[in-house]
């Protein structure tokens, strides 16, 4: 990796101020907050932006709201929304954005990336994520400076991978994300936030500041966050299953929301299996056969860690676990032996 | 003893937990400039032109070099040297060093890298050792064994051919052991300057500062005692750090040139460039056993892919088939071992060099072999392990073994026979046993010289100084110099202050690699200290009156024996001694025994003694999704005297640590684009987080026992730990995930991938396993036919395989035959 490139930076005190700054010169100014993805994608060239607004000293980026269900001001840290969520009356209604906040790389890094960061994680690839000499040998991609996308050499679109843990999370429980520029304010779906391309990943403009993200109340909701990753302690999602079902006093399912991560430039829903758990309680067969229809979007490329046939297959196993755990299921051991680490248990 | 064997905090340890330690990006000298590598963007092309004009006009630039600067090739083994500092003609893998820049600051100089145009005449690729075998133009380089063959061997010992006519079973195993990198958290750094005097210094992160010093002198063409080469205090090695490297050639070059101090730290991707890491192997094992197990012959085939320069790939050529004999008694013994060139970073020593691939393959067929006779596989083992005091099939002499007691301790501590084939399916126990040398039998490049030597200096405050060219890369060497000195002359491990790898202020010592340190260095530390003694007492004995061998040296005194009381503080006894013979100044010095084995090849091999390791492992393996966990290992390790116990278990478990990256995840493989398309051939991931490596949370528990059964060869009775505890990891987890599931995963990194195809394969009704089946044709040479001691040979080959070595001479380091006189066998 090499050193920074030069840049400009601005240290704006207001939502305002940074959106002023970004109107000036939205094709070649980035925003940054804790810059844990942003910073070692410029030393490898990745993205080389003329201009870097800060957003670290703009307070009302940092608010967490717990009321009405949950306003998170996008510069919140990780550690601050786990820290938060850390509460069990608070967790109860959101645990799954807990377990997919807590899985996020490794505690330093949770202390500095933010939420907003998160969701804007860039896409990634094993073309892609390589300094720029390894880039030049392979006469660069689609992605950044090249033509090709080597994951599929016909493919017409980039392929990278979305890779954010909180992402499918939030989508699972129904949230929405507010975006500010200088022309004014619009609040979409947290699902509308992103599209299947692995270079225009985000519909946010380029002059739009991700504000802060509002996850509904969640009354007799359950959810939860199943991350695959080689090792316990670090390591983006090659998998990730988030879940949330709505259940009636006799356990029949009403509403359920299933999102699979790190199969495709966006998060997928699986708006199939969702409709065929309704109605019923989550029963073997009837989480046997979601399983079945939430893995069909799954469509994994050789761009990750692991291989893609197994990535592929493992999708049911992970969307079982997850529903199993929503019915009660006791599977912390296989939650412990899968995040090969302790603090993930529901409680 | 007071010392030895009491576990003690490190004499280092306090400069490395308080940040002090000064490593060599540590250094910063005045007026310093900086160099960065332009690197090879291609895998393999005849350098047509390298046009530097504009990278040496940018403001800031004060130097770039070329290959043309550094006409002299060099490499660690005398019979391979095929490096440049800078490609002259021809680039061979992508990240081949091809120019330096040398700038007022780092950035300057990666601004400047991008002005040097290059210009390349592609050559056709070779990306695995199939391709290489079967073409044999373009070569990558013109020397070997032929084609793109850099060196390919055959060695009988006994007729193996007999002896799978008398077995009751003949089992034949393929196995494929991929290649993983070294990844020290300290990327290598090397800073140059002229000193005052006109004279080159260079501090380096190397493991091997006496083979980089002969590399300067040759390479720049200047006497070596105008040369001083510094090993700081390296952040890791485990065999990266062993070879000479281009990078630091060109710092020196560069200060020499400028008579500036001239810096260079390496990127991450660059250690994964330099590697010189495990060599992926491809071997095939036929072994022939009677009915009781008993074994009658082993023939051992490997195919290693060496990458794109010879290194230490000869040795490790050898060492792929040398310690099998070590461990286990084989009667007789057929080895074939043949190494190719590709267009990939140049594999080489990695902790265990070259052995743990054919472990691996052997300790996974004897799971095999006993569990077709019904054997428990610990038992069995016990069976057959190699006698003590022996001479083997192949001429290695094996000193102590503790192997048995190894085997025992585990077998105990992990209740293994209420869990071996009786745990619940989907968890599961293996076994796996490994030897290892205690230091190389021969150095590098042939001499006679001692391999290690201490110098001490006592003075009348009492301080002591010992003086060796060890290399402390975190392994605690300093800490073993120091405690067999003080051992000796009764003072603290801190009164002592080691000064070590250092070319102008230390005798001697080859270097950190082949665990050669505590046992070659730690003899001659208590040779120097012993010589020291024997002055004091000398002293001390005229002194009190009483004879000197009354006299104790312990608690900083010295004193009688039979009346404490009556001495002297160790401060007086050396000033008594200073009195007496003047300044105070002595030294010892180690040379291997001789090795009985005086074929060609049997340089590689022959150690003073082996240490012994034997493992369990558990694992739990989801029958689903191939999910593999180890939730727990048990280890024994024969030591022969743990000289500090917390040493060595730390030893013990970080070879536990790298053995189950081995095992479970680590990879160092490349990615080939669509021909079609692209020559590209780029390592996959040359990153830290993409190269998965295990971290903290990936760890299991660890049961670790020292078998102390002091080896007279050794200081204090010490054999190696450095590098034998992590070989039976690896197999040890194969077993065990056999054992949990029914499966053989017969190649490395055991994935959950592989599991699950295996475990399709075992649904189906066929052989349940994921593993090679093929093994390529080889050319293999006329077999070198040795004779083993128990019929009748003298440890050469037979006249008619003698007369194929009037071929041209090859590497000091696998003659066997030159300097090895006759063997001295306690039978």
């Amino acid at each position: 990796m090499m050193r920074l490139p030069n840049f400009i930076y601005r240290a704006p005190r207001t939502v305002r101020e940074a959106a002023d700054f970004l109107a000036a010169a939205p094709d070649t100014t980035m925003l940054v907050a804790g810059g844990t993805d942003l910073l070692p994608n410029m030393k490898r060239r990745q993205q080389t932006p003329a201009t870097l607004v800060g957003l670290r000293q703009i307070a009302e980026l940092k608010t967490i709201a717990n009321g009405h269900g949950l306003t998170i001001g996008a510069c919140a840290t990780l550690a601050d929304l786990v820290a938060l969520l850390n509460d069990p009356r608070v967790r109860r209604s959101y645990a799954g954005l807990w377990q997919a906040a807590a899985q996020v790389a490794t505690p330093h890094l949770r202390n500095m990336g933010t939420i907003g960061g998160n969701i804007c994680l860039d896409t990634r690839c094993n073309y892609y994520d390589q300094n720029y000499e390894w880039r030049k040998a392979i006469d660069f991609c689609m992605k950044k400076d090249g033509q090709t996308c080597w994951v599929a050499t016909s493919s017409p679109k980039c392929l990278a991978v979305s890779s954010t843990d909180t992402a499918p999370a939030l989508i699972a429980l129904g949230a929405s994300v507010t975006l500010v520029s200088a022309e004014g304010t619009r609040t979409l779906p947290v699902a509308d936030l992103y599209r299947n391309d692995g270079i225009h990943y985000l519909t946010r403009r380029p002059t739009e500041i991700v504000a802060s993200i509002q996850v509904p109340p969640l009354e007799g909701w359950r959810s939860t966050y199943w991350k695959l990753r080689r090792r316990g302690a670090f390591d983006f999602p090659v998998l990730s299953i988030a879940a949330a079902v709505k259940l009636a006093r006799d356990a029949t399912v009403e509403e359920a929301r299933i999102v699979l991560g790190a199969v495709a430039s966006r998060p997928m829903e699986a708006p199939e299996a969702n409709r065929s758990l309704v109605g019923q309680p989550l029963t073997d067969a009837a989480i046997a056969a979601a399983s079945e229809l939430a893995a069909k979007p799954s469509r994994p490329m050789d761009n990750t860690d692991f291989g893609l046939v197994w990535r592929k297959r493992v999708t049911r196993d992970f969307v079982t676990y997850a529903l199993r755990e929503l019915r009660g299921d006791d599977v912390r051991g296989l939650r412990r032996g899968i995040a090969r680490q302790e603090l993930l248990g529901l409680q | 003893m007071k010392i030895i064997g009491t576990p003690r905090r490190r004499v280092d340890a306090r400069a490395k937990v308080t940040g002090q330690t000064r490593f060599a990006d540590d250094i910063m000298l005045p007026r310093m400039l900086h160099c960065k590598l332009l690197r090879s963007s291609v895998p393999h092309a005849r350098l047509v032109r390298v046009d530097t004009a504009r990278a040496l006009a940018h403001r800031g630039v004060h130097l770039v070099l070329t290959g043309k600067d550094f006409p002299v090739p060099y490499g660690i083994l005398p019979v391979s040297q095929d490096e440049h500092a800078l490609a002259v003609d021809r680039v061979r893998f992508v990240g081949d060093p091809v120019a330096a820049v040398i700038a007022r600051d780092e950035a300057t100089a990666v601004e400047a890298l991008d002005l040097i145009d290059v210009e390349y005449e592609p050559l056709r690729t070779f990306s695995n050792p199939d391709d290489s075998l079967a073409h044999d133009e373009p070569r990558i380089h013109d020397y070997g064994d032929g084609g793109n063959i850099h060196k390919a061997v055959s060695l009988g010992f006994g007729d193996v051919e007999q002896a799978f006519a008398d077995a009751d079973l003949v089992f034949e195993d393929t196995f494929f052991y991929q290649g993983n990198t070294h990844l020290p958290i300290e990327q290598h750094a090397a800073v140059a300057a002229k000193d005052p005097d006109g004279k080159l210094v260079l501090w380096s992160s190397t493991q091997t500062p006496h083979y980089v010093h002969r590399a300067l002198a040759k390479t720049l063409d200047l006497p070596a005692a105008h040369i001083r080469v510094i090993a700081t205090p390296n952040g890791g090695g485990f065999g990266g750090k062993s070879d000479p490297f281009n990078h630091e050639l060109v710092v020196c070059k560069a200060a020499w040139l400028l008579d500036r101090p001239v810096k260079i730290c390496l990127t991450r991707e660059e250690v994964f460039y330099c590697h010189r890491g495990r060599h992926p192997v491809l071997m095939r094992f036929k072994t022939g056993v009677k009915r009781d197990g008993t074994i009658t012959g082993v023939h051992l085939k490997t195919v290693l892919d060496g990458g794109a320069y010879g290194s230490y790939g000869v040795a490790s050529t050898f060492y792929t088939g040398a310690l099998q004999t070590v461990t286990y008694h084989i009667p007789t013994y057929h080895f074939q071992g043949c190494r190719v060139f590709t267009n990939k970073p140049p594999c080489g020593p990695k902790r265990g060099h070259g052995t743990p691939q054919s472990r691996f393959g052997q300790e996974i067929q004897l799971d095999k072999i006993a569990e077709k006779l019904q054997l428990d596989p610990a038992q069995y083992r016990l069976r057959i392990v190699e006698q003590p005091e022996t001479l083997t099939a192949n001429y290695l002499h094996v000193g102590t073994i503790g192997l048995s007691e190894c085997i025992r301790r585990i077998v105990r501590t992990s209740d293994w026979t209420n869990k071996f084939r009786k745990l619940p399916r989907g968890r599961g126990v293996g076994l796996a046993c490994s030897s290892y040398l205690s230091g190389a039998g021969l150095p590098i490049y042939y001499n006679d010289m001692p391999h290690s030597g201490v110098q001490l200096k006592l003075d009348r405050s009492g301080g002591v100084t010992a003086f060796c060219g060890a290399t402390e890369i975190g392994q605690g060497s300093d800490d073993v110099l120091v405690a067999c000195v003080a051992e000796v002359l009764g003072i603290d491990p801190h009164d002592i202050r080691p000064v070590t790898g250092d070319t102008d202020l230390t005798p001697v010592d080859l270097g950190s690699y082949s665990s050669r340190v505590t046992l070659m260095m730690g003899n001659a530390a208590i040779q120097a200290a012993e010589r020291a003694r024997d002055l004091l007492s000398e002293a001390v004995s005229r002194k009190l009156e009483i004879s000197k061998d009354r006299l104790v040296f312990a608690e900083r005194r010295v004193f009688d024996a039979e009346d404490p009381a009556k001495g002297v503080a160790f401060k007086d006894a050396v000033c008594l001694a200073e009195a007496m013979f003047g300044t105070l100044g002595t030294v010892g010095s180690y040379t291997p025994p001789r090795s009985a084995a005086r074929y060609k090849g049997g340089g590689v091999g022959p150690s003073p003694t082996y240490s012994y390791s034997a493992a369990i492992v558990e694992v739990e393996v989801d029958p689903s999704t191939g999910w593999i966990q180890v939730p727990r290992v048990w280890i024994a390790h024969d030591i022969g005297r743990a000289l500090n116990p917390t040493l060595v278990r730390g030893q013990v478990e970080g070879g536990v640590y790298m053995g189950l990256g081995e095992a479970l995840m680590e990879e160092q493989e490349f990615r080939r684009l669509p021909p079609r398309l692209s020559r590209a051939l780029v390592h996959k991931f040359p990153s830290m987080l993409e190269y998965k490596s295990p971290t903290t949370l990936d760890m299991p528990e660890v049961f670790t026992e020292l078998v102390e059964n002091p080896d007279p060869r050794g200081p204090f009775g010490a054999k190696e730990v450095g590098q034998g505890p992590l070989l039976p990891i690896m197999p040890a987890v194969a077993n065990a995930v056999y054992d949990a599931i029914g499966v053989r995963i017969d190649e490395v990194p055991i994935t959950p991938e592989k599991i699950v195809k295996a475990l399709q394969a075992q649904a189906a009704g066929k052989t349940p396993r994921f593993g090679p089946t093929h093994f390529p044709d080889v050319p293999w040479p006329e077999t070198l036919n040795v004779p083993p001691p128990w019929e009748g040979g003298d440890g050469k080959a037979t006249p008619e395989a003698e007369s194929l070595r009037s071929r041209p001479r090859d590497s000091a380091a696998v003659r066997g035959e030159r300097g090895w006189g006759p063997a001295r066998i306690k039978k």
